[in-house]
């Protein structure tokens, strides 16, 4: 009987040998990206972004133009890229915890709040996996770290900050969700959110955040880092889909977006002339 | 229309200049005394179909437009001293990656805050430490609007033919000062090459723009081929001009920019009085025109640097002159701008000291 090649590799990896550790779930993420934008057959129309991070490597698995941002900068460079791309281009920009929600806080926020039409892939594992297993600002409480060794002390360092939750209070996104990599029913949701994220990427701003392992950071086993996540990071990190179009903040006092200035009250600093 | 004489504030001029350069996206931070570019260009790039974009810090409008260079536009930002600082990681990055892109800062004073008044005391961070790493950026330093104009469009060519960001330095009196200016032939924004991140057709390799070379020997070679640029540009791109020194001066004055004009009023009141002093202004910050100023000081006895800073180009003229003249530094700093007469009496204090009259 002839052997037949059920789960190859998809078109849009390439064929490097990965170099993320045993039991990490940037491959899965990597994976997912890829199948959607092979599926959607958008690859000659994708330029992607990495971060500064263990994904800073995504180009060399994730097969479309590519651009190396700085630490944090991924939000502001992809908006770069969307201002001078011609519009039925897809860009999506890759970021870990530290790289978006710690040094790169105001420029998730702010192109979020912009309605910037990309798409952001969120890695989400509560540590800095790259420079060796440092506190992240997604660190859980108690949650010990190479710069937490006593367990992080919320009433020093602060409480993990939810992402989704956070840019749910603005009025532009059109889509924020949040899954989980640590089962084959999450990967296979996951895949869900990320297709819906690129499918609504150009009626404005998307972000899937994916909770994620970082076995060698947490100092675990392949196995147990995913018990760990979804005993631990589960609880804390809400899974669902906080925004479609359309929805506005749900606990946010009404907001107006036709209200405008009244007529002869628009100031007048754009008259100036020289 | 080409070639139409207009009055305008240098500002203004510089992003006008830009708009007809072929650049069609412009993110910029506000700052003081910079603010009527990105005022000029919100109001303006809506009519050219070009972009306008409002960043929410300088971090990011260096990062904007390091996504914009990838795609091959041609992008500009600008600011003013602190909003430079920000922009060394950006710049750097801008560097490795090599993209073509145009910075504008518009000096102030400093440290620190400092204040809103002309300066040139970023000198020596835009030729030497902008940034980490080993680099280097073209640095444009004019002294008129129309200089700043001829020079904006100058900028973009050289980001482009080089692929490395180009700066044009000007202070604080440059941006807001108003001159009739005469703009060259208005240009379209170019194609976009092949070396840019647009979504990868079938028919090329995909491109990654990128600076991370993990392996020491290949970053080493990626710097050798970023220095092979740094050096096509020293024997190609280094501009100075040389004034009043056909007739071999002792005395000449090194001033760059806004005060080069001034000691232009200078030289011309002491030439008037019959002492022979000449002036040499570095135009290029870097490359520096270091063989025309050897020439200057073929003749030169005594060069004199002036600055609005506390003395930066000064370090480059020695460096080149060593001790072939006596090389002075004379400056104010703080925002305070140098008058007429206060060149002027520095100018007679060195010609005293050679004992030649002074009126």
């Amino acid at each position: 009987m002839p052997l037949t090649l059920a789960f190859g590799r998809t078109a849009v990896l390439t064929d490097n040998h990965m170099h993320y550790c045993p039991g990490c779930t940037h491959g899965t993420a990597h994976r997912l990206v890829a199948e959607v934008i092979g599926e959607m057959g958008i690859a000659d129309r994708t330029v992607g972004v990495s971060p500064v991070g263990c994904a800073v490597l995504a180009y060399n698995y994730i097969d479309v133009d590519f651009l190396e941002a700085a630490h944090g900068r991924a939000p502001a460079a992809a908006t770069g890229l969307r201002r001078t791309l011609p519009p039925d281009r897809y860009v999506f920009a890759y970021q870990g915890d530290g790289d978006l929600a710690s040094i790169g806080m105001a420029e998730i926020v702010h192109a979020a709040n912009r309605g910037e039409k990309i798409t952001i892939i969120f890695i989400n594992n509560a540590i800095y996996g790259m420079t060796g297993g440092q506190m992240a600002p997604t660190t859980l409480p108690g949650m010990k770290t190479t710069t937490s060794p006593y367990g992080r002390e919320t009433a020093d360092s602060g409480h993990p900050i939810r992402v989704c939750e956070l840019l749910d209070t603005l009025v532009a996104p059109v889509f924020i969700a949040r899954g989980s990599l640590s089962s084959a029913k999450g990967i296979i949701k996951a895949k869900k959110l990320i297709r819906r994220a690129f499918e609504l990427q150009h009626q404005g701003f998307t972000l899937v955040e994916l909770l994620s392992t970082c076995p060698t950071g947490w100092g675990l086993s392949p196995a147990d880092s995913l018990l760990w996540l979804d005993r631990n990071m589960a609880p804390f990190f809400d899974q669902k889909t906080f925004r479609e179009p359309g929805a506005m903040p749900a606990h946010a006092a009404p907001y107006r977006p036709d209200l405008r200035v009244r007529d002869g009250d628009d100031g007048g600093a754009g008259d100036n002339e020289g | 229309m080409d070639g139409d004489k207009r009055l305008m504030k240098g500002a203004e001029a510089i992003a006008e200049a830009a708009i007809r350069a072929g650049c069609r996206h412009f993110f910029g931070y506000p700052i003081t005394p910079q603010n009527e570019i990105p005022e000029y260009m919100s109001k303006r790039m809506p009519q050219v179909g070009g972009t306008y974009l409002q960043a929410e810090s300088e971090l990011a409008s260096i990062n904007m437009i390091f996504g914009g260079a990838s795609t091959g536009a041609r992008v500009l930002t600008s600011s003013s001293s602190p909003g430079l600082s920000l922009m060394a990681e950006g710049a750097s990055y801008l560097v490795g990656a090599e993209l073509p892109a145009v910075i504008v800062n518009i000096m102030r004073g400093g440290p620190g805050l400092g204040d809103i008044a002309p300066a040139q005391a970023d000198w020596a961070m835009m030729t030497r430490g902008w940034g980490h790493g080993d680099k280097r950026y073209l640095v444009l330093c004019p002294s008129t609007v129309q200089e700043a104009v001829d020079l904006t469009g100058l900028a973009f060519d050289l980001a482009e033919k080089y692929r490395n960001p180009v700066v044009v330095l000007g202070d604080g009196l440059l941006g807001q000062m108003m001159e009739p200016v005469v703009f060259g032939p208005t240009r379209e924004p170019p194609a976009a090459p092949g070396w840019a991140a647009r979504g990868k057709p079938a028919d090329r390799p995909r491109v990654i723009i990128r600076s991370l070379y993990l392996d020491p020997p290949d970053l080493e070679r990626h710097v050798g081929k970023l220095f092979a640029k740094f050096a096509a540009m020293e024997q190609s791109e280094a501009r100075a001009e040389t004034w009043l020194c056909d007739d071999r001066p002792p005395v000449v004055v090194c001033a760059f920019g806004t005060v080069a004009r001034i000691a232009r009023t200078a030289i011309a009141r002491l030439r008037a009085d019959g002492v022979a002093v000449g002036l040499w202004r570095p135009i290029t910050a870097w490359p520096f025109a270091a063989a025309s100023l050897r020439a200057v000081a073929d003749h030169a006895t005594q060069l004199l640097c002036v600055e609005m800073n506390q003395g930066q180009l000064v370090d480059d003229v020695r460096a080149v002159i060593g001790d072939r003249a006596a090389v002075s530094f004379w400056g104010r700093s703080g925002g305070v701008v140098p008058t007429v007469e206060e060149i002027v009496a520095q100018l007679c204090a060195l010609a005293s000291r050679r004992g030649a009259a002074c009126p």
